[in-house]
């Protein structure tokens, strides 16, 4: 027998009181854990996909959004496809305050062509693009060529595979890291690919265009404002002076998505916090009746020769070994309860989320676990003084 | 090792009274010897006893362990101190729940630093419990619970064994046990203070004292308000 061993004896004697104080710390971490990586993966989904718009104003066909929300098919990974008359662009370049743009087509995969789901497919300008390519360039470092794409981490194509889109075989040559969005399922490639795909789908009897030639038409165009310019009037002029389109900026669009996340990510805070309180009010409360119970054991602990200070390590000793068993266990099966499952929260709640990597998830369990391990601790420090300050002689000669 | 209590007084208030539960008691058991202390309940017998263990400090007065004051020593010394000198037989059931049968007699040892598993052995085949050393607390009698109290006050060899109504819950038969052991301890040196109701325990006194009202008194001068023993032997 081991003096170390005391606190695991005192455990195992009272397992329905350890347990409780485990399943605690278990439901506090798990709280804490779960609550850390939700708002953090909407946080990072937020911001990579704000570093994917890259774009000040996205100008879109007027009624766009009545048919194929864009924040749909940014977010949730609705596919869809909308094209307005070609010359806008032209329009748009001679409107004053623009400096860059870029147009962009989108194209939805026939059903059950390619694969289980539809694909969205964007296709971008390679000349004049300035929103997909830099962050395109760390999948894939050269220039796309014909037939020639770039798969969103979502699906399951691999480099160096191909993909049946309309009939024609599209290698992929690279693929995206996750983004928590509805990128996540669409595939990349040029303007001039995504033509020849529409024109496919022509000879296939699915017409995605009725009259107009793929030539005639774009998606959307993606607009940098000139230095000095002011953005909330540069969209306006668009909106005002160019018929059949209407201009968003992109920061409001991220504004709107950002608000929404900001309330979900607050109230997720909220409900954690209140866990925590909850918890370490049971932990206390338990520690408590525990003290006035054990009274009589510590004062037979010291006669024995236990100092204050030992006992007081004893009490604690007990809380860390409960708390750390509790968060350890309440870690673990959250990450088991979330990870593999993440697909299924994201479609479930239709939020961008993009989970931290590995080294994340390690230092920010680790740091859940100390939490916990501290609030135990905190709620049995009261307990572990009074049990160190008993009246030894009153509790053997009274006995409580 | 020379024990001596001096002036110890304890005062308490309960509803508004002051109570004084030991008044300017000295004290001085000597090694070697079993000193007995009987008297009414409540009139100041564990008190002492809890004062002399350092369990208890009193309103004033000091106990000495030969030139050591115990309550001017610092909780770890003190501790350190009763760990390895003082044997303490509580009153009432005290074993500890999470541990079995050997592992509460081994405790003390343990808390020492020391593997005194033999000693152990020894104590427990001394007290009759070798049927019940794995057992847990919950399947002991209160008489098997004073037993092992005991062999757990006399796992370090200690120099001063304090036993608090030791023979409580024994039968004769047990009683008798504990009592030849408690002597046998003062035969090798140790000094032996059991605090009991026991007339048994007389026949194995080599002093008995009476406390009353607080007040303690040397059996053969009953109620004569001397002092019982020279502070010094």
């Amino acid at each position: 027998m081991k003096l170390s061993f005391l606190p695991v004896l005192n455990l195992r004697r009272k397992p329905l009181r350890t347990i409780a104080l485990i399943v605690t710390a278990m439901v506090l971490s798990a709280a804490v854990f779960g609550g850390y990586i939700f708002i953090g993966a909407l946080q990072k989904g937020l911001d990579s996909l704000q570093q994917r718009l890259g774009a000040d104003i996205i100008v879109l066909p007027e009624g766009a959004e009545n048919k194929v929300d864009l924040q749909n098919i940014l977010l949730q990974g609705t596919p869809g496809y909308f094209y307005m008359d070609k010359s806008v662009t032209e329009k748009l370049a001679a409107v004053e305050g623009v400096d860059k743009l870029s147009t962009q087509y989108f194209l939805v995969s026939a059903n059950a062509e390619c694969c289980t789901v539809q694909v969205q497919i964007i296709g971008f300008d390679e000349q004049s693009d300035f929103t997909v390519k830099p962050w395109l360039k760390e999948a894939f470092g050269g220039d796309l060529k014909d037939n020639e794409i770039i798969v969103g981490a979502g699906l399951s194509t691999r480099v160096g595979h191909t993909l049946s889109l309309y009939g024609v075989k599209c290698k992929a040559v690279g693929k995206l890291e996750r983004t928590g969005t509805g990128l996540d399922t669409a595939v990349y490639t040029t303007n001039e690919t995504v033509k020849r795909l529409i024109r496919a789908s022509a000879e296939q009897g699915i017409a995605v265009l009725s009259k107009q030639s793929p030539e005639d038409v774009v998606s959307s165009v993606y607009i940098k404002a000139a230095d000095g310019a002011d953005i909330d009037e540069l969209a306006s002029k668009i909106n005002t002076d160019i018929d059949g389109v209407q201009a968003v900026r992109t920061r409001s669009m991220m504004t709107e998505t950002a608000d929404k996340l900001s309330v979900i990510s607050e109230s997720a805070a909220a409900l954690t916090a209140a866990v925590w309180v909850l918890a370490a009010v049971i932990m206390l409360t338990v520690f408590y009746i525990t003290a006035n119970e054990r009274k009589r054991e510590f004062a037979v602990l010291r006669t024995i020769g236990f100092s204050r200070k030992k006992l007081s390590v004893l009490v604690l000793t007990e809380a860390l070994i409960t708390a750390g068993a509790g968060s350890a266990a309440g870690v673990m099966l959250t990450a088991l309860g979330v990870f593999p499952f993440v697909k299924v929260i994201e479609h479930k709640t239709a939020l961008p989320l993009l989970m931290p990597n590995i080294a994340a998830v390690v230092c920010s369990g680790a740091a859940v676990i100390v939490t916990v391990l501290l609030t135990g601790t905190a709620a049995a420090a009261f307990s572990a003084h009074r049990l160190s300050h008993i009246d030894t002689g009153k509790i053997l000669r009274e006995g409580c | 090792m020379k024990i001596r209590a001096e002036n110890i007084t304890i005062s308490y208030k309960k509803k508004a009274r002051c109570i004084k539960a030991l008044d300017a008691v000295s004290f001085a058991p000597a090694a070697g010897e079993v000193t007995v202390i009987t008297g009414r309940s409540g009139s100041g017998k564990t008190t002492l006893i809890n004062i002399m263990a350092g369990l208890l400090k009193p309103t004033e007065g000091q106990v000495y362990y030969d030139d050591m004051a115990v309550y001017q020593a610092d909780d770890e010394q003190l501790s350190a101190f009763r760990n390895m000198n003082i044997g303490y037989i509580p009153q009432g059931a005290s074993a500890l729940a999470g541990l079995d049968t050997m592992q509460n007699i081994l405790l003390p040892s343990v808390l020492a630093g020391t593997d005194k598993t033999a000693d152990a052995e020894k104590l427990i085949s001394a007290v009759g419990l070798e049927r019940l050393k794995n057992a847990c607390p919950d399947e002991l009698s209160g008489g098997e619970m004073r037993r092992l109290a005991a062999a757990r006050a006399l796992i370090n060899s200690p120099s001063v064994i304090f036993a608090d109504e030791p023979t409580n819950d024994l039968d004769d038969e047990n009683a008798a046990l504990i009592l030849k052991l408690l002597k046998a301890q003062a035969e090798n040196g140790a000094a032996v203070i059991i605090v009991t109701h026991d007339s048994a325990a007389f026949a194995y006194a080599d002093r008995v004292y009476i406390m009353d009202g607080g007040r303690l008194f040397n059996k053969e001068n009953e109620h004569e308000d001397t002092l019982c023993r020279p502070l010094v032997s």
